[in-house]
């Protein structure tokens, strides 16, 4: 096992409940995140899954400091990065990229491909005028679009196009770290296999590091090379990914994978009939 | 009675838009009998929750063009007015949608939904009586403390209590016929099992036909007895559960049951994927529609193949597939996995 890049300890995030007429008072708190450690090593792929609810997003969040977690500590590449500001940030940013799951309200309508995906070139400074667009051109034919894409709006593309288009933003900067949020969850069943694919081929290539966070365990369990399982804001199972899927020891990590549908009919009626005896 | 509960034939549906007809339904036919699971499967733009809706006449309207039978029980429902028609629905045919979270009125109870949707079709029953009946259907499709919640409003039901609640609100004039469309894809697994449970019990207890509609196979794997398989407005398969699962005849059944996950099985170095994109029904390809997609492509994909039998021991399994049934067989083993083509 090579180094880890990202390193989480006890991370919290607790959200306030306020109740009160004038003033403010505090009654309670949604514990989203509720203490959870995991390690990401280079090059390697951390599975989240859990239902809705269990506090998946919210941990991507707080790991990308897009919120400001309650506690704990978030290490990346060995550096604390929990608490730090706007502008301590901003150079970490380009490092750590995210993958969101709908490609439809995570594109500006208003804005052509290329400067979704060139922007951040932009606003980081690292190329500009002919060499920008050679680079977002290049980034265009690396997720399997057209070059010639660049001037169209994100309205004339596919659900899986327009993922795509988001990998291609995530990936302009040359991140370390990519955060997957359920990114083939809204994708046509034929489609999913293709960007779960191309996804796979970005790591081998650019040495790239993904948590990828689904509720499809299937999925997960695919790309993930370990998987943490949330419940109630608190990892409650990892391990390698086949062992987690294989032998799970948690109850509620049986309860999960029990629901998932089988799809092959014989061994479908086959479990059936196991629980209907058991 | 005898003839099948539901008859569905030469079934087109084309919409009138500003780049020109989309023919989103073309040419599906099938049978539904008393007590019958028939999964549709297909992609967005297949047609699927189309021909669903032309069923019970939702797609209605002066852009709407709808050709070919629909009878319920040997009664056809096409040429009905909207008032016949509005017998129909719920007291005969009841829908379910994905979305539980905007399919009831926020501003209302669940209950005071259910008894307006009972008296709705019968004024006899007096309030009282029909909202202990919201409790009993409630009770029936397993929302503990029914007495109780039935006096909820929706958003104090989570997900899955709102999808049972639809269920129940379907069920409060014992349809023959329920139409489920993509009733578990915005909740959890384990809330998916456990409505999937409740249409399985419904069916059996009931003899409630079902037409569920779906992109996921696993479940129609889990309930379904008959599966039509539809891409491009056309019905490319269909047959037993056991007929598409274990031998499918048509390229793009190989290719979903190849880019499944499976959870049982050790996974394949890369998943097996279906390369291109669904057609837009505005330019459909001529012939075939799976033909642009599809690896094993020839001369003959120009003509579109009717949908008819070709194995001569089954007649009731069906596709539109030049190849022949031994091509298929040879062709759709990868690795001793079915699937479209080895990845790339």
């Amino acid at each position: 096992m090579s180094e880890a890049l990202l390193e989480v300890t006890d991370l919290v995030k607790h959200f306030p409940i306020k109740s009160g007429l004038l003033i403010d008072r505090t009654v309670d708190y949604v514990r989203a995140v509720d203490g959870i450690s995991f390690n990401v090593a280079k090059g390697e792929t951390l599975g989240l899954v859990g239902e809705s609810g269990s506090g998946k997003s919210t941990a991507c969040r707080a790991v990308l400091q897009l919120l400001k977690p309650t506690s704990g500590s978030v290490k990346f590449e060995g550096r604390e990065i929990a608490g730090l500001g706007r502008r301590d940030l901003q150079p970490l940013r380009r490092e750590m990229q995210m993958i969101f799951q709908d490609p439809y309200a995570s594109l500006n309508p208003r804005k052509r491909v290329g400067q979704i995906v060139g922007d951040q070139l932009k606003i980081q400074k690292v190329a500009s005028g002919k060499e920008l667009r050679t680079r977002v051109e290049g980034l265009l034919d690396r997720v399997g679009l057209s070059p010639e894409h660049i001037n169209r709006f994100p309205h004339e593309f596919s659900g899986g196009q327009r993922q795509r288009i988001g990998i291609a933003r995530a990936l302009a900067l040359e991140p370390k770290l990519v955060i997957c949020d359920e990114p083939v969850s809204a994708l046509d069943v034929s489609i999913q296999a293709q960007i779960v694919n191309l996804l796979d081929d970005l790591q081998d290539e650019m040495g790239l590091t993904y948590v990828f966070v689904a509720h499809d365990i299937g999925v997960v369990r695919h790309i993930s090379d370990q998987i943490a399982v949330m419940n109630h804001g608190k990892i409650v199972e990892t391990g390698d990914a086949d062992q987690v899927c294989e032998h799970p020891r948690d109850e509620y990590t049986k309860k999960l994978l029990a629901a998932v549908p089988i799809p092959d009919p014989k061994e479908s009626r086959a479990r059936r009939e196991r629980t209907t005896a058991g | 009675m005898s003839g099948p509960l539901l008859e569905v034939d030469g079934l087109r549906v084309g919409f009138a838009t500003e780049d020109g007809r989309v023919q989103a339904v073309d040419g599906v036919d099938f049978r539904l009998e008393a007590g019958e699971v028939l999964a549709i499967v297909g992609e967005s733009g297949s047609g699927k929750s189309v021909t669903a809706q032309t069923i019970i006449g939702l797609t209605r309207s002066p852009n709407t063009f709808v050709e070919g039978s629909v009878k319920l029980n040997g009664e056809e429902l096409t040429t009905q007015t909207e008032a016949q028609l509005q017998d129909v629905r719920g007291s005969k045919i009841a829908m379910i949608f994905q979305d539980p979270m905007t399919s009831f009125n926020p501003v209302y109870s669940i209950g005071r939904q259910m008894v307006e949707a009972i008296r709705a079709h019968d004024r006899s029953i007096d309030k009282k009586a029909a909202h202990r009946r919201a409790a009993e259907l409630l009770d029936a499709v397993g929302i503990p403390d029914a007495d109780r919640r039935v006096d909820d409003y929706p958003h104090e039901f989570s997900g899955g209590m709102r999808q049972r609640a639809m269920i129940a609100m379907g069920l409060a004039l014992e349809p023959s016929v329920l139409i489920a469309d993509e009733p578990t894809t915005a909740l959890d697994v384990t809330i998916q099992a456990q409505i999937l449970d409740l249409i399985q019990d419904l069916n059996r207890s009931r003899g409630l036909a079902t037409i569920l509609i779906t992109h996921d196979l696993g479940v129609v794997a889990e309930v379904a007895d008959r599966v039509l398989v539809m891409y491009g407005g056309k019905v490319v398969e269909r047959g037993s559960l056991d007929d598409i699962f274990y031998d499918p005849q048509h390229p793009y059944t190989w290719g979903l049951l190849g880019s499944l996950t499976r959870l049982d099985q050790p996974r394949p170095h890369r998943l097996p994927q279906i390369s291109g994109a669904p057609p837009s029904l505005l330019n459909l390809p001529t012939g075939c529609a799976f033909r642009p997609r599809c690896p094993h492509e020839f001369g003959k994909c120009g003509e579109v193949p009717g949908l008819e039998a070709r194995l001569a021991d089954s007649p009731e399994h069906r596709d539109r597939c030049w190849l022949t049934p031994e091509q298929k067989r040879a062709m759709r083993q990868i690795e001793g996995r079915i699937g479209l083509e080895e990845p790339a």
